[in-house]
Parts: C-alpha cells; sequence; structure tokens
C-alpha cells in the first residue's frame, strides 16, 4: 500500500469539512475523488500534505505515518502535489519554475529530468524563457504537472487539472495521464468535478458527498453506476460522443 | 473594441485650442483678483491698482503651457499605446527571451556608466565637499536599499521597521567603539552578525504573518527598538546619543591632522586636508555597496535565493515542493538585516555621533519607498529611486517649504507613470544552453 488514509477529519475553522474519510492508493494505480462543489475533495487532498493538518484519523505513506509531519517534510518523502489553480511562480522563467520543482533531487539529474520534461511537453521547451504568468492556461497547467514530476516523486497528486481549460487541453491532460501511469509507472491521485473523463482514466474511484465517501469501485464500475450517472455524469453523454 | 478606445492624441488641433482657451478663461477668472488687482500704499491709504498687462502674460502663459502640456502628455500616451500593442504582438507572436535579450544590453550600459561616473566622482569633485558628502549620503541608501531589497524584492515580505537594523548596527558599533575601544574594521562583522541575529528575532514571530499583518507588526519592532534606544540610558545614552565614535582607519592609518602617530597624509607624504577623510569615506561606502550588490546578485543565482522569490511569489506551493518556508524566510530576514546592520556602522563612524533621532519610521519608509519606486527587486532600479528620493530634496533646498511637495509629487509622478517601478524588468536567474541543461 502507497497512500492509506484511515478515518481521516479536517477543519477549516469551525467548518468539519472531513468527516472520517479512507482512502487508499497501491503501487502503480490511478485513484480518482469524484465529487460535487464543496464536497471536501480538495480539503483531502491538501489534508495529505498538512493544510489543513488532519485533526483526527491517520495518513500512512510508503509504511510511516506522516499525519503530523510539517508540509515540506512530507514532500521530501516522495509526494508531489499539482496544485488546484496551478499555483506557478507567475513571474519566475518557465525554466526557473522547473528547477523549483527539483531543489530536493541531486543536481546531477536535473538536465536528465529536465529533457524528459522537454519530450513529455515539447512547448515548455518552446516557452523555457518566458515568465510562467505569461503562458495560456493549458500550458501553465502542464508546467506544474512537469514541476511536479522534478522532484521523481513516487506519488503524485493531481488536484483538479482540467479546471477551466479548453476541452482540447481538457483531452490533452488526461492523455498525460494515462500516459504517465502506463509507460512511466507513476502512481497517481486525481481529484476531479470532471468525473467521466476522471473515471475513465483511473483504477478506482470513490465519491465524496458532504466530506464523506458514499461510494467507491473500479472506474468502470463507478462509471456504469445509475447514482454516478444521475448526480455526476449528466449529460455526458454527448462528450462519450465526441 | 477598437472603436471605443478614446484617443486623445488624435485630436484635431481646433479642439486643442479650445481646450487650451477653457484654460486660459479660468486662469483669467482666477487672475483678476490674484494679479490683475493690487493693493498700493499711497500716503497711507490702501488703494487698489490695476495691473492688466502682467494679468495678460499670466494668461497667455497658462495658454501657451497648457497647449504644449497637453501634446506632450498626448504624444506620450500615443509612444505609449504603439509600444503596448508592439510588444503584445511580438509576445504573441515570438519567444519572449528575444525581447528580454534587447532590454539587457541598454540596462548594462546604464549600470556600467552609473559605476564609472560612483568611481570617479571624487575626483572631479575633489574640492567639493558638498557633493561628496551627498554622494556619500546617497550610497548609504543605495546600500540599505540593496539590503532591503532582499526582504522585500525578492522574498517578498513587507518590513516596514528596516531601519531597526540600522539603527542596531550603528549603536553596536558606537557602543563597542567608545566602551571598549574596537576598531571599525573588527566592529563591522559583528555589528552585521548583532544585526542578523535581531533579524532572525524579530522575524521569528512574523512567520505566519503576511501582507499587511506583516507590514503593522515589523512597523511596531522599528518603533520598539527606537523607544529602548530613547529609554535604555546606561546602554544608548538615551536620547543624548552617543557621541565621539571612532572614525574609519585607513589599515590602521587614521585620517586626521599630524600628530604623534603616524597618519594616512603622514605616511604617504601628501599634505593634509580635511576633505581626504570625506573622499575616503565615500570609497569606503562605495566599496562596501557595490560587495552588498555583488553578494546580493550572487545569493540570488544559488538556490536560496531563487526559494526566496518563490516563496514571494506563491508560500503553499513551495511548501509543497519541499521547501521549508519558515528557514528560508528567516535567511531573508536575516542577511536583509545584515546588511542594514553594515550600513548602520558606515552611518556611526561617519558621522562620529548618533541617537535614536536617526533611527525614525519615516528612515524605513524612505528605504521602503527607494525599493518600491525603483521596482520591486531590481538592483539598478534601487539606484536610480536613491539619487532620486536624496537628489531632489537636496536640490529642493531653495523651495524651502515646497521641498517635501515636490518630492511627494515625484513619487506620485513615478508610481502614475510606472506602476511597477523604475525598473521593474526581471532578471531570469538561469540562462537556457543549448545543450539542454541550465547551468
Amino acid at each position: 500500500m502507497m497512500l492509506q488514509l484511515s478515518g481521516v477529519h479536517a477543519h477549516y475553522g469551525s467548518i468539519h469539512a472531513l468527516h472520517g474519510v479512507d482512502v487508499a492508493v497501491q503501487v502503480g494505480e490511478v485513484v480518482t475523488l469524484i465529487g460535487a462543489n464543496g464536497a471536501g475533495k480538495s480539503t483531502l487532498m491538501m489534508s495529505i500534505f498538512g493544510q489543513p493538518r488532519a485533526s483526527a484519523g491517520r495518513i500512512v505513506f510508503d509504511g510511516e505515518d506522516i499525519t503530523a509531519l510539517p508540509t515540506h517534510d512530507i514532500a521530501r518523502r516522495g509526494i508531489a502535489l499539482v496544485p488546484e489553480g496551478r499555483r506557478i511562480f507567475p513571474r519566475m522563467t518557465v525554466l526557473e519554475n522547473l528547477q523549483m520543482g527539483a531543489v530536493l533531487g541531486e543536481e546531477s539529474n536535473f538536465a536528465v529530468d529536465l529533457k524528459r520534461m522537454y519530450t513529455l511537453f515539447p512547448i515548455l521547451e518552446e516557452r523555457c524563457t518566458q515568465s510562467a504568468g505569461t503562458l495560456s492556461g493549458g500550458e501553465q497547467q502542464m508546467l506544474a504537472i512537469a514541476r511536479a514530476l522534478m522532484s521523481r516523486p513516487q506519488l503524485l497528486l493531481l488536484d483538479e487539472p482540467s479546471l477551466g481549460l479548453a476541452p482540447l487541453y481538457i483531452k490533452k491532460i488526461f492523455q498525460i495521464i494515462r500516459e504517465l501511469n502506463r509507460e512511466h509507472g507513476m502512481t497517481i491521485l486525481l481529484v476531479e468535478q470532471n468525473a467521466h473523463h476522471a473515471l475513465r482514466v483511473a483504477h478506482r474511484g470513490y465519491v465524496l458527498q458532504h466530506g464523506q465517501i458514499i461510494l467507491s469501485g473500479t472506474g468502470s464500475e463507478l462509471l456504469a453506476s445509475p447514482e454516478v450517472r444521475a448526480a455526476y455524469l449528466e449529460g455526458a453523454q454527448t462528450e462519450t460522443a465526441a | 473594441m477598437a472603436t471605443f478606445v478614446l484617443a486623445p492624441h488624435s485630436l484635431s488641433p481646433a479642439t486643442r485650442l479650445k481646450d487650451a482657451a477653457a484654460v486660459a478663461f479660468i486662469a483669467l477668472l482666477l487672475g483678476i483678483p490674484m494679479i490683475g488687482l493690487t493693493t498700493v500704499d499711497s500716503g497711507g491709504a490702501l488703494q487698489i491698482a490695476t495691473r492688466w498687462p502682467t494679468l495678460l502674460i499670466f494668461v497667455g502663459i497658462a495658454f501657451a503651457g497648457r497647449l504644449v502640456l497637453r501634446y506632450g502628455i498626448d504624444q506620450f500616451k500615443a509612444h505609449q499605446l504603439t509600444r503596448e500593442r508592439s510588444s503584445a504582438a511580438t509576445a504573441a507572436a515570438a519567444l519572449a527571451d528575444s525581447s528580454g535579450r534587447t532590454a539587457k544590453p541598454a540596462l548594462t550600459w546604464v549600470a556600467w556608466a552609473a559605476l564609472g561616473v560612483a568611481l570617479t566622482l571624487p575626483i572631479f569633485f575633489a574640492d567639493n565637499r558638498y557633493v561628496v558628502d551627498t554622494a556619500t549620503t546617497v550610497l548609504i541608501y543605495v546600500m540599505l536599499g540593496w539590503g532591503l531589497n532582499v526582504v522585500v524584492g525578492l522574498a517578498g515580505l513587507l518590513d516596514l521597521g528596516y531601519v531597526a537594523f540600522y539603527a542596531v548596527g550603528a549603536y553596536t558599533y558606537a557602543i563597542l567603539g567608545t566602551q571598549f575601544g574596537w576598531g571599525f574594521w573588527e566592529a563591522l562583522p559583528v555589528a552585521g552578525a548583532m544585526a542578523a541575529l535581531f533579524g532572525v528575532l524579530l522575524g521569528w514571530p512574523t512567520l505566519r504573518l503576511r501582507g499587511d499583518y506583516l507590514a503593522i507588526v515589523t512597523l511596531g519592532f522599528g518603533e520598539i527598538i527606537r523607544v529602548i534606544l530613547v529609554n535604555w540610558t546606561e546602554l544608548s545614552g538615551g536620547p543624548n546619543g552617543i557621541a565621539s565614535i571612532p572614525r574609519p582607519t585607513f589599515f590602521g592609518l587614521e585620517l586626521k591632522p599630524p600628530g604623534d602617530d603616524p597618519t594616512f597624509s603622514s605616511f604617504f607624504g601628501i599634505e593634509y586636508s580635511p576633505i581626504h577623510r570625506l573622499i575616503f569615506l565615500y570609497y569606503l561606502i562605495l566599496a562596501l555597496a557595490l560587495l552588498t550588490n555583488l553578494f546580493v546578485s550572487r545569493m540570488r543565482k544559488l538556490p536560496i535565493g531563487r526559494a526566496w522569490e518563490a516563496i514571494r511569489e506563491d508560500e503553499i506551493a513551495c511548501k509543497a515542493m519541499g521547501i521549508n518556508a519558515r528557514n528560508v524566510k528567516l535567511s531573508a530576514f536575516a542577511i536583509g538585516a545584515m546588511l542594514g546592520g553594515f550600513a548602520g556602522v558606515f552611518f556611526a563612524a561617519r558621522m562620529g555621533f548618533i541617537s535614536p533621532e536617526s533611527f525614525t519610521f519615516s528612515e524605513s519608509a524612505i528605504i521602503l519607498a527607494i525599493v518600491v519606486l525603483g521596482g520591486m527587486g531590481s538592483q539598478l532600479g534601487v539606484v536610480l529611486a536613491s539619487l532620486v528620493l536624496v537628489l531632489l530634496p537636496e536640490l529642493g533646498r531653495d523651495f524651502a517649504e515646497y521641498r517635501m511637495l515636490l518630492f511627494g509629487a515625484a513619487m506620485v509622478l513615478i508610481m502614475v507613470w510606472k506602476p511597477g517601478g523604475i525598473l521593474s524588468h526581471r532578471e531570469p536567474t538561469l540562462r537556457y544552453t543549448a545543450d539542454g541543461d541550465g547551468k
């Protein structure tokens, strides 16, 4: 087991956002968390990083209890985050952003990893001297993913990677997620509102509602489940056709 | 959208004349009581006299001035608009590095020219105390600006109490020098370390704060240090300050009139002149400032410097990348404070006397203004802003009470025309090389 959350509660101030959540991620899996706005998806993701810290329950990564570790120490254990809203460093160049991602890694790996990222995301090589803030939304998302990968993580957390992107870029982002997992063996935990795409790429999924897991299963099971279809996949028919 | 853009620069001449006439009319209305009519004292009784020709000249000036001003502003706006359009076009069409490359040589040229002027200035003004002294003041502010730039410009921590570290440096040297007989050069590193320690101590409680809240707390800390200096009479001499602080020496040679010990002038066999000391102080602060600049530019290219900038950009993203935000912020506070402390030592040594009055909030405000006006994070911008902010009040001495008005107006104008500061261009810390690694 790579990541195991058991009975995790979390608060944002006085708001009780997570009510005892259990989530598990195995090595080599893509696991997705879907749910409506405010269901607690991003809270769950960020509580793995201790922002906010879980007020009860345990988070175990790679056999080690990381519930109480400071955020930067959690990252050093080999978890990388692509945060919601991308959070790239806008006034730094694309190259500097990538270097910040590799700040923990061996310096000798940098050139190799950079080349790998440029192969994966050719647009970043073209834009490498540009300030990151001048990239388009889709390009920024690619940069955020590449930046996270520069640390050679064991587990990649993706928080709403398709948020606010044009359909073409959404397709591309999910292609990349699939490629990362299938070809590079990356373990991925994916939070998404775009349930249709997320469930298609994921091995397993969890449905979160009001801070609780109400349903879980394999991607295709959840895709076929009437509850999921009714709640999260309304109108998805047209997307499938396209 | 283009059809709705107001284009004042394409006004017809008739509109311009009408506009100027309106202004002239207002000038006429205002001018009748203020200029056109005047009181004269004729044999004990006040009488009203008229000065129509003067009024006519006044209205004429207003008319012509308005025409010229309007034309100038419109030209400027038109120029700006075309520049924005062309830069938007290039950004969309091509890689940004081409524009980055064109911006660079001009700035490098300005920087080298400034350095040349700074190095040769005392040679041309060797007999002018006032110029050398003012230039020394400018350089103190340049150094303070570069120090604060680490905290505010790079790490993005709004610090309104920077003068506290300047004071810590100055007082450390003053006390070491007057009570323990330390010289300038021995005290310099100790005072720098002391200021850095205070930077960490005062930075620690503010780690969780940001923006306005951080500004308020640092403002408070700055005042606390000053109030302590005023009240702890045994240590700091209270409001009377500390006097007869030892002057810096040139490798052990004192710069004073010839006496028993060898002095600078007797050692080199030149005739003593009081300006030697001023020129020596000038080159001393120039060297300290240049070292500061070198140090900070070097730091910027190291991982810690890049981490400062990343913290400014996004703290949560930084933490998620494994960066210890606490240490990064504390290091910025410590290094900024240390540089301020060095400047403080120089200040104490130059003045020979310090008191809490030199370390008021307005000093902090001026240093911060230098960083902001210069363009946050820009080293050359700090130099230009220091020149403006120190020289303007100096040049404005002739205008007596309007001096601060001039000062304020200059600040407002800079912020209106250059909201990002005089030089808001950010130099990348990494250059891309063809073989794919970014060294």
